[in-house]
């Protein structure tokens, strides 16, 4: 049984429309990576999911009750999920008693409270500013402060909005090994709000990509990354090379594609005049001078418009009728003795392209 | 002129040397508009903080009415907790009218919309994610609105003490259902009108110099508090 089941949500504010049929389950001890752009809706789902808000219909199941709509449940949810807000708020009192509040209002007793609180603000690097009040901390540190008192009890389920968002790096790599290490050691289930890809796919076993209040997407960030279902999630996960093309012909699932006037075959379920997006990563294009001699069913020549280097790979930009990106080693690059205006070969496989429908 | 001087050295000698009757009529005032206070403030503050916290229709109309109350003449009051506590009243039994019980309730029932609108002013003054906080920690909805009053504290504190203020500086209730009993039931207010009219402006400025002093000290530490937050 899933821990939290989540079942057909939608939420209007005023009227304004922020979530539109989400559905979607966390199971016990996973980390769900909740991608998508700002305004996706990911906060007004974690405010359901924390109960904040009653959603205007949809159910939401906790271990396997329906909690929305019984103020009574709703708090025992609460009292096992924790939030961390994007902008978190402490309390206008020591950092001791902000972290503390969690324990106090479960009531345990002060000794309970004390010894908590001094391991957590240990693990997160607080112990310092223990008396410290917690409104005259940075950023960073509050951030800390936000995330040792929602660790404190330690709940079933942790979630958190764009939690690194204003983060330097050494924060961002401290919070994020903590959250991996609550959990790995407590089986902590996290769902992680992120308008940051390569976050998402650092911590997430699975990941649900948001566009304009739907849920357009879920799966493992592999997935995702290499087979987005729709143009949005596509260019949201920043698959550079999407082109448009039109269908002329399907043999087998081997379709050739028309993009502007070159011919792109691909392996795709689509039909002649089907209106296509082709999406091909850097990664997979190859470069070479003369024309290629591989296995690829697509080879193209053209020139080359454009050249970054970044540490050790170097990212080609060249016109081939259409623009295209692909990204090799420097080595490679100073080898072929690329510059701009080189003529050059790039070829992909068909494999490669990956199609979505309009 | 040289008479109203005299009548102000003689007040500052009578209050220098802590004359009795006037020592003994301040404490009172004190005493009374400080239980008056905390009965207005038990009440006010958890209510004002219900209000505040829950949404409800009518929400705006009821801070609407509470703020029209702010300026309730004290007479009124005075003649509502008079006819209250009256022998024919529904209340008369008690056997309270011209009692400083009396004057304790009229003073609190006179000082409840200020304290209640100002407690809900100062609570929508706290950031709405603090709400969102104490509850996301678990927090019943009992606890979350304490801690809300807390992070308001230096605001409600305001709330309270100009409810004190307005309470030791009103003369109609305490006129109407305390009575001006020397002794008994007379306050500063009551005891500086009384005088004024009989003519004793010595003992009148003594007690008018000592009551603005309360309220200065007051506002002064009011003032001091709020600098330092």
């Amino acid at each position: 049984m899933s821990l939290i089941q989540v079942v057909d949500l939608n939420q209007r504010h005023g009227s304004k429309t922020t979530l539109k049929w989400v559905s979607f389950s966390l199971e016990k001890g996973e980390v769900f990576g909740l991608i998508g752009p700002t305004g996706a809706g990911k906060t007004t789902l974690l405010r359901l999911l924390d109960q904040l808000e009653n959603p205007t219909s949809g159910k939401i199941f906790f271990d396997g009750r329906v909690v929305t709509g019984s103020p009574r449940l709703q708090t025992q949810v609460r009292r096992k999920v924790s939030m961390v807000l994007q902008k978190p708020v402490v309390f206008n009192t020591s950092v001791i008693d902000n972290v503390a509040y969690p324990l106090k209002v479960r009531g345990h007793d002060r000794k309970t409270v004390a010894e908590t609180v001094n391991e957590i603000l240990k693990t997160v690097g607080l112990e310092e500013y223990a008396k410290r009040n917690a409104r005259t901390l940075s950023g960073g540190e509050t951030q800390k402060v936000a995330l040792a008192r929602a660790l404190v009890t330690r709940p079933q389920v942790l979630l958190l909005d764009e939690p690194t968002a204003n983060l330097d790096p050494l924060s961002l790599d401290m919070i994020e090994k903590l959250v991996v290490q609550f959990n790995r050691e407590y089986g902590m289930a996290v769902v992680i709000a992120t308008h940051e890809m390569a976050q998402g796919q650092r911590l997430a076993d699975r990941i649900g990509v948001m566009m304009d209040g739907e849920l357009v997407q879920t799966g493992k960030p592999s997935e995702i990354f290499s087979t987005p279902t729709d143009l949005r999630v596509a260019r949201f996960v920043g698959v550079e090379n999407i082109l448009q093309g039109k269908v002329n012909s399907n043999r087998e699932s081997l379709v050739h594609i028309d993009v502007q006037g070159r011919d792109v075959e691909a392996i795709a379920n689509r039909f002649p005049g089907d209106e296509v997006h082709l999406c091909i990563r850097p990664e997979d294009i190859t470069l070479s001078l003369r024309g290629a001699s591989t296995s690829a069913r697509n080879s193209f020549s053209g020139q080359v418009t454009g050249l970054a280097l970044s540490g050790a790979l170097a990212r080609v930009q060249l016109d081939c009728g259409f623009t295209l990106v692909a990204l090799i080693t420097k080595q490679s690059a100073e080898e072929l003795g690329l510059q701009i205006g080189k003529q050059a070969h790039v070829s992909f496989k068909a494999t490669a392209v990956h199609v979505i429908g309009q | 002129m040289t008479e109203l001087w005299d009548a102000f050295v003689e007040a500052l000698r009578l209050i220098v040397s802590l004359d009795d009757e006037v020592v003994s009529i301040a404490w009172r005032s004190l005493r009374v508009s400080a239980a008056s206070t905390a009965l207005a403030a038990l009440f006010c503050i958890p209510l004002g903080g219900l209000i505040s916290f829950r949404s409800f229709h009518g929400k705006r109309l009821l801070i609407n009415i509470i703020q029209t109350f702010y300026s309730v003449p004290t007479v009124c009051v005075g003649l509502f907790v008079f006819l209250m506590l009256s022998r024919a009243g529904p209340l008369g039994g008690l056997g309270l009218l011209f009692t400083p019980t009396a004057m304790v309730l009229g003073q609190a029932l006179l000082i409840t919309p200020i304290m209640l609108g100002l407690t809900i002013s100062a609570l929508s003054g706290v950031d709405k994610t603090i709400r969102d906080t104490t509850l996301s920690l678990g927090a019943s909805e009992r606890q979350a609105i304490w801690a809300i009053i807390k992070e308001a504290r230096f605001a409600v504190g305001a709330a309270i003490v100009l409810g004190f203020g307005r309470a030791i500086s009103e003369v109609g209730v305490a006129w109407m259902v305390g009575g001006n009993i020397k002794g008994f039931t007379r306050l500063l207010t009551t005891a500086i009108a009384l005088d004024a009219q009989k003519g004793e402006l010595v003992l009148a400025l003594a007690l008018g110099v000592i009551l603005i002093a309360i309220a200065l000290i007051v506002s002064l530490g009011v003032n001091l508090v709020q600098q330092r937050h």
